[in-house]
């Protein structure tokens, strides 16, 4: 009984004492529907991440990161059912890979005091993070996206883009139509004349639009798709003979998905990126050897190294990384969601520390600060090898035109502070 | 001739191939909705599942191969052969057979004398059942589906159309491909239907499930043909879109564009679901080249629906429908 009653109380003493709680990252994922075959290699990259910290180095400063995946379908109210049923297990940061689901949970995030990162989609202006204090889209924003297209194709033309006709492809979605007003008033700064082309959801019938594009031969065509939209849209401008190396998508336009169906005659196809290509990085070697070859790799191990699976991994470790920022400032290792946000608020990627991540030139340099929640919002261009299967950069990173953007987001964020009676301030 | 009544033209005929490609989809809910009044839900996801199925076998890809590693360890994807196209898709259609009789036995067969609504139901169950089968089946990865068919500008129609008009009009060679098929896949139904046994049991079962079961008539058979029927149609369908966009699970999707067509066309009538297609794609088409930019474009989707919304007012049974008339 004595016996009893000594380890009774032992166990006690130990569950009363500070016990390390896991660092918690939701995953809001989309394994199924009509956008799966994009959001399965996101939530790999993701979840392989930080997998890796936790067989490698034993978590996140010594804390284990835990991944609770929830399956959105890319639908709206379901990412708000899956923030509703995760918010409550510690979650420290959403990345919900939608830009309809951001919009819905701004508002939520914000007054549930839960930090939100939308890398490069979302509501551009939440940049502004003296209205938006819990959203953060570094290291590039759709706005930063538009620019970097614009200023590319002002290099390939001797700086000039006047009488140019330059054609926008989109989702007929509040996605696809973020870029217009920047892409209007860059038309306005270098003269060229610009063609919108919306597509319906799914855009799987785009015959339209392209006979358009025929028609009015522009030089060149800019896409914000997303699912298959992009693959029938590269397919119809192969039919036509349209110019690959004219034809420039958004970077969720610029997956392997997207290019394969269409086969030899996507080689040349150009697509926007933040982040570099391929797999070949010392991280991907402990990548293999801890998670993969382990046999704890999310999903098959089939996507290490698509543009998508890199992706996810790099939002993982820029979460990780904001996450040591947060323990540091804050002295503890069991952080909070507000402690997170100061975190991700202090956040500066060096290349000497993406270089010791294993991760040498992967992605650009960026700091984050109370104005400036979406970093520099730097992008370069990566061209399909059709033959090899392949992206390649073939730029370097080029920084969007500040001069136009700047004013935009800080219209669009004053607007939304009147609406929500917000008081923009950096503490 | 004006610049814009030759971008009409070409509209127009584009219309008209898009408008065929919407009646393969339709085909195959007019085959099972003509033969036991279900409106199958699940044809959409069908195309998908069919598709799915041929590439795989074309790749020699070991079905449920996620399911098998996860559960049995390893790293089985592949058989290392491939299957030439013809043969895979005998081997597809046989799968549709297989899927058509289980559909009848484990599904239809105990909703016999049901309502409507109770099979409609039955078929939505069908359709999500199916999208998961074929995911965990085949994964959900994009795939490139190459049976050989041309793609992109038919040279001829671009030459002639210069040589007259002085501009060459694009016609998708996949687009003139699907019209070819699709008239012989009509022409093919018509003459199953009013030259063989199983023809006209099945139009018997249409016009009376009763009387058809009383001179010997099985019902079970007759149904698993036309589902194997759908099935076939589903895999047609599948492909002619498969080319154009791989295979993935939007394909599935491909149903709303056949629901105007059945509206327009009559539940219960191939040539109508051909006429129907026709009319919707040249419909759309046109509509969106000429009021398009003045609406902000994307006004296909929803001006097919008033389009077949618009017929629906003055002829409901459609335009080939059978009227019904309920005496009292």
């Amino acid at each position: 009984m004595k016996l009893k009653l000594t380890t009774l109380a032992l166990g006690a003493l130990m569950a009363a004492g500070p016990a390390m709680a896991d660092l918690v990252f939701p995953s809001l994922s989309y394994r199924t529907g009509p956008y799966a075959a994009n959001g399965i290699p996101f939530a790999d990259g993701y979840a392989d991440y930080f997998t890796l910290l936790n067989e490698r180095d034993g978590g996140i400063g010594g804390v284990k990161a835990k991944v609770i995946e929830c399956e959105t379908g890319y639908n709206t109210e379901k990412g708000v059912e899956c923030y509703e049923s995760t918010k409550g297990e510690g979650s420290l940061l959403y990345q919900p890979l939608s830009t309809g689901i951001t919009y819905q949970l701004i508002p939520k995030v914000t007054a549930d005091g839960i930090p939100m990162h939308s890398m490069g989609y979302g509501r551009t202006s939440a940049k502004n993070g003296s209205v938006f204090n819990y959203i953060f889209n570094y290291p590039a924003n759709y706005w930063d996206g538009a620019s970097v297209a614009i200023k590319y194709l002002l290099s390939e033309n001797g700086d000039s883009l006047e009488g140019k006709k330059i054609a926008l492809v989109y989702h007929n979605s509040a996605y696809g139509k973020e870029p217009i007003r920047t892409l209007e008033e860059l038309a306005k700064k270098h003269g060229y004349e610009l063609i919108l082309l919306p597509v319906d959801h799914p855009g799987q019938e785009q015959k339209s639009q392209w006979l358009q594009v025929r028609r009015d031969r522009p030089d060149y065509v800019i896409m914000w798709g997303w699912g298959v939209m992009n693959s029938v849209a590269i397919q119809e401008a192969v039919n036509i003979r349209f110019p690959m190396d004219h034809f420039i998508g958004i970077w969720w336009s610029g997956s392997e998905n997207d290019v394969i169906p269409a086969g030899e005659g996507a080689d040349g196809y150009k697509a926007l990126t933040f982040h570099n290509v391929g797999s070949d990085y010392p991280l991907f070697g402990d990548l293999k050897t801890y998670v993969l070859d382990a046999g704890k790799a999310a999903g098959a191990g089939d996507q290490v190294g698509t543009a998508l699976y890199n992706r996810g991994l790099y939002a993982a470790m820029l979460a990780a990384e904001a996450a040591k920022t947060a323990q540091e400032l804050s002295g503890t290792k069991d952080i909070t969601p507000a402690q997170m946000r100061d975190g991700m608020e202090a956040l500066e990627i060096t290349e000497a520390k993406m270089a010791e991540l294993g991760l040498p030139n992967f992605g650009p340099e960026f700091k984050v600060s109370c104005e400036n929640h979406g970093g520099d919002g730097l992008g370069a261009i990566v061209q399909w090898d059709a033959k090899a299967k392949q992206w390649n950069m073939i730029t370097d990173y080029i920084s969007p035109d500040e001069d136009v953007l700047q004013p935009l987001i800080a219209e669009d964020s004053e607007a939304y502070a009147k609406e929500n009676n917000i008081t923009p301030g950096c503490n | 001739m004006p610049d814009q009544l030759l971008f009409a033209m070409e509209v127009t005929l584009n219309g008209l191939m898009a408008g065929v490609l919407y009646a393969l989809v339709a085909l195959g809910f007019v085959l099972i909705f003509k033969a036991s009044g279900i409106f199958n839900y699940a044809q959409g996801v069908m195309a998908l599942f069919a598709a799915a199925t041929l590439v795989g076998i074309m790749e020699g890809q070991v079905p449920f191969s996620h399911l098998i590693n996860a559960i049995f360890g390893g790293e089985v994807t592949h058989f290392g052969w491939h299957v030439p196209a013809l043969a895979a898709i005998v081997l597809t259609v046989l799968v549709m057979v297989l899927l058509a009789w289980l559909v009848q036995k484990l599904v239809m067969q105990h909703l016999v004398n049901q309502e409507p609504i109770i099979l409609f139901m039955a078929t939505i169950g069908l359709a999500y059942f199916l999208e998961g089968v074929s995911d965990l089946m085949w994964g959900s990865e994009i795939k490139t589906l190459n049976v050989g068919l041309p793609q992109g500008l038919n040279e001829t129609i671009d030459q002639i159309t210069y040589d007259a008009f002085g501009y060459g009009f694009f016609i998708d060679n996949l687009d003139i491909v699907a019209t070819v098929i699709a008239g012989l896949l009509v022409v093919a139904l018509m003459l199953f239907s009013q030259y063989t046994k199983q023809g006209r049991a099945l139009r018997a079962v249409a016009d009376d499930h009763q009387a058809a079961l009383s001179v010997g008539i099985s019902l079970n058979f007759i149904w698993v043909l036309v589902w194997s029927l759908a099935g076939f149609v589903a895999l047609v369908a599948g492909i002619m879109w498969g080319a154009k966009s791989g295979v993935q699970f939007s394909l599935s999707l491909i149903a709303l564009k056949a629901l105007p067509v059945l509206m327009l066309g009559g539940f219960t009538s191939i040539p109508g679901a051909i006429v129907g297609g026709l009319i919707i794609g040249v419909g759309e088409k046109l509509f969106e080249f000429l009021l398009g930019p003045a609406l902000g474009g994307a006004t296909e989707n929803w001006f097919a629906y008033v389009l077949a919304l618009l017929f629906l007012v003055f002829r409901p049974q459609g335009l080939f429908g059978e009227k019904i008339i309920e005496r009292v």
